[in-house]
């Protein structure tokens, strides 16, 4: 299978961390500081051609000291090729890729999704929120390997904030600013909410 | 003066790594102009997340001018369980059953989307015939994923006639599931491997008599909506989407091919042999809801031609093994189990430590009836996988929903939902 990874690194050069074929796919791994222009490059040249994006997930490592990384599943249309790409992200460092929304508007809730079970940020996401889990979701990021299957809190804890939430008035900020009640909120909520905050009413 | 108070907690305050605000409030823009009395104001509408048109608990939030959408906000995750976590502490055969729940309507296809991912994992070559029953699985599931959203898109544009049609078929294919598995929907089919069962007596028999009926209620349905006035007004140019959007907006299945891409999993990377089978993938030409119809009623067409073809070489491979011949991999019968020490051994270290897949990873898109079910299975070498990601096809067509309901009545918002043919189980996952 050719998709042209020798002129991946002859364009992209130490950006290219590690290239591999696993079980007949193929995998390059890619510098976070360098990955949308690789995968805008990936989209648009020709003998690339990129064009579908079937997929962005993570993968946390059973092991602690492994990097977190961020998958990109792509497929060549007209070529009928896929390639993996690949992010390393360093886990004590904050955990922030550049978004590729602006390539693909399918990466809009795919990246989403990272950030609700990951907690990696996709700067330059228009709307970057919890997305299978609700927006006041406090227990951390729950395909985390250091997140346990039942979660952080305990069950009694868990059962009283369910009891206690009401489920009925979570509207986002932006719901909220075209309900009527926009007129009604106090003066420093519109203000937040002009500058994008959002969250929900009690 | 509403005397409600309004108390704000921010929960993801939207700001990129900067610190910069990524996400203006888009409703302000929005509102109407104070001075103009016959100005309408924007009007918001909830519905669901319990409401018979959202085909689940699907919430979406409609912001209305008059009957005309402006923007329409959809909100998932009720039905979230966590699969994906789950599976990180199952054995391979142990997440099978969770693959029968995402995608309720078609619980077969899912157990063999999976099983094939792990096998090309583990580097398992199965035998002739499990690929043509599996075949068969997939085929029989794709008849009656398509049937349900053939009844429901019909009820939720007011025509109940067809609805009876569709699950009196549906009921027999369910009958003959019921038989091969013992379920109608955990069918948990497949192992890694292999089968769970072997097609039971007289199964053959019936299918060949459902896919000799069957066309004929396809036909029925076909005079019935096809060239209808009323059908073809609530669908035609509705919630169009054009070719290089549905690319861009990664969409797959019926709603990528609607929109003229013929990117069918089976054709393009095939698996259990589909190359080998004689069938046609239809494109459509407009992208909206009624070449979506149309795509979807021909793809029963052709998969009916699919099962006869797999009941033909069914019929040849009489006898041949269902299963992969190793005793790592394959359970031995359970009497021998009682009686052998080997195949006892076997049967303890699969039960205890299941079946340890090498260091690697994997990704295996299938055609499911909903668009490709992607399997993305991550291994350290223990018989549990590190991460395993499912690509779910109608997360993905789902997520287009903003787009395609902007500008359209809100009387289009429920055809256009139908059209995208969700299942909920397999978007909150």
């Amino acid at each position: 299978m050719t998709v042209g990874e020798v002129a991946l690194s002859d364009r992209f050069g130490a950006s290219i961390l590690r290239q591999a074929v696993v079980c007949g796919d193929t995998i390059v791994w890619v510098d976070a500081a360098r990955a949308h222009e690789v995968l805008a490059w990936l989209r648009d040249t020709p003998g690339q051609q990129f064009d579908y994006l079937t997929d962005i997930t993570a993968v946390d490592y059973r092991d602690p000291e492994r990097a977190l990384e961020v998958v990109y599943q792509l497929r060549s249309l007209p070529r009928n090729v896929q390639l993996r790409v690949k992010i390393p992200l360093d886990k004590t460092k904050p955990l922030v890729v550049d978004s590729v929304w602006d390539l693909w508007k399918g990466a809009d809730w795919l990246e989403r999704e990272v950030f609700d079970m990951f907690g990696v940020s996709f700067s330059g996401h228009p709307d970057l929120r919890r997305i299978l889990m609700w927006e006041t979701y406090a227990e951390g990021f729950p395909l985390r390997k250091d997140f346990p299957l039942r979660g952080h809190f305990t069950r009694a804890e868990q059962t009283r904030q369910a009891l206690a939430s009401n489920p009925e008035a979570h509207y986002s900020l932006e719901e909220l600013s075209i309900a009527e009640a926009y007129d009604e909120l106090p003066e420093d909520m519109r203000r937040r909410m002009a500058k994008g905050e959002r969250g929900f009413v009690k | 003066m509403s005397t409600r108070t309004v108390e704000l907690d921010v929960a993801t305050p939207g700001l990129d790594a900067g610190g910069r605000v990524t996400r203006t409030p888009l409703g302000v823009a929005h509102r109407g102009d104070p001075n103009d009395e016959f100005g309408a104001e924007p009007m918001l509408v909830n519905l669901g997340p319990q409401h018979p048109a959202t085909h689940g608990v699907l919430r979406l939030v409609v912001e209305l001018e008059g009957e005309r959408v402006i923007r329409c906000i959809p909100h998932i995750g009720y039905l979230h369980s966590g699969f994906e976590k789950l599976g990180e502490y199952r054995h391979y055969n142990q997440i099978i059953p969770l693959t029968d729940r995402t995608d309720y309507l078609s619980p077969m296809a899912n157990n063999v989307a999976f099983a094939l991912a792990a096998e090309k994992l583990m580097g398992i070559e199965i035998t002739e015939r499990c690929k043509v029953l599996r075949v068969i699985a997939c085929e029989m599931s794709r008849i009656i994923s398509h049937l349900v959203w053939l009844g429901t898109t019909g009820i939720d544009l007011g025509a109940f006639t067809p609805f009876l049609w569709s699950f009196q078929e549906r009921e027999r294919i369910y009958n003959l599931q019921e038989a091969w598995t013992g379920a109608r929907l955990t069918t948990s089919l497949t192992r890694v491997g292999g089968m769970m069962a072997d097609v039971p007596a007289g199964f053959e028999a019936g299918l060949r008599a459902f896919c000799t009926s069957f066309p004929k209620t396809l036909d029925e349905v076909d005079t019935m909506f096809t060239r209808n006035a009323i059908w073809c007004g609530r669908t035609q140019d509705v919630g169009a989407m054009s070719r290089e959007d549905a690319i861009n907006y990664s969409l797959s299945g019926p709603m990528l091919r609607a929109s003229g891409v013929a990117y069918d999993v089976r054709k393009d990377t095939p698996y259990l042999d589909y190359e080998t089978y004689e069938f046609d993938v239809p494109v459509g030409e407009h992208g909206d809801i009624y070449d979506r119809y149309r795509v979807r009623l021909e793809e029963m067409y052709q998969s009916n031609r699919i099962l006869e073809q797999a009941l033909d070489r069914l019929a040849r491979l009489e006898g041949a093994p269902l299963n992969v011949a190793d005793p790592r991999v394959i359970l031995p019968p359970k009497s021998r189990a009682m009686s052998d020490m080997e195949a006892m051994i076997f049967h303890f270290k699969q039960v205890m430590e299941g079946i340890p897949a090498p260091a690697g990873e994997v990704y295996l898109g299938v055609e499911n009836p909903k668009g490709e079910l992607g399997t993305y299975l991550v291994s350290d070498g223990t018989a549990k996988p590190v991460r395993w990601r499912i690509r779910p096809p109608s997360f993905i067509n789902l997520a287009c929903l903003s787009k395609l309901c902007e500008g359209a009545l809100l009387s289009d918002v429920i055809a256009i939902n139908a059209s995208v043919d969700i299942v909920m189980g397999e978007i909150d996952r």
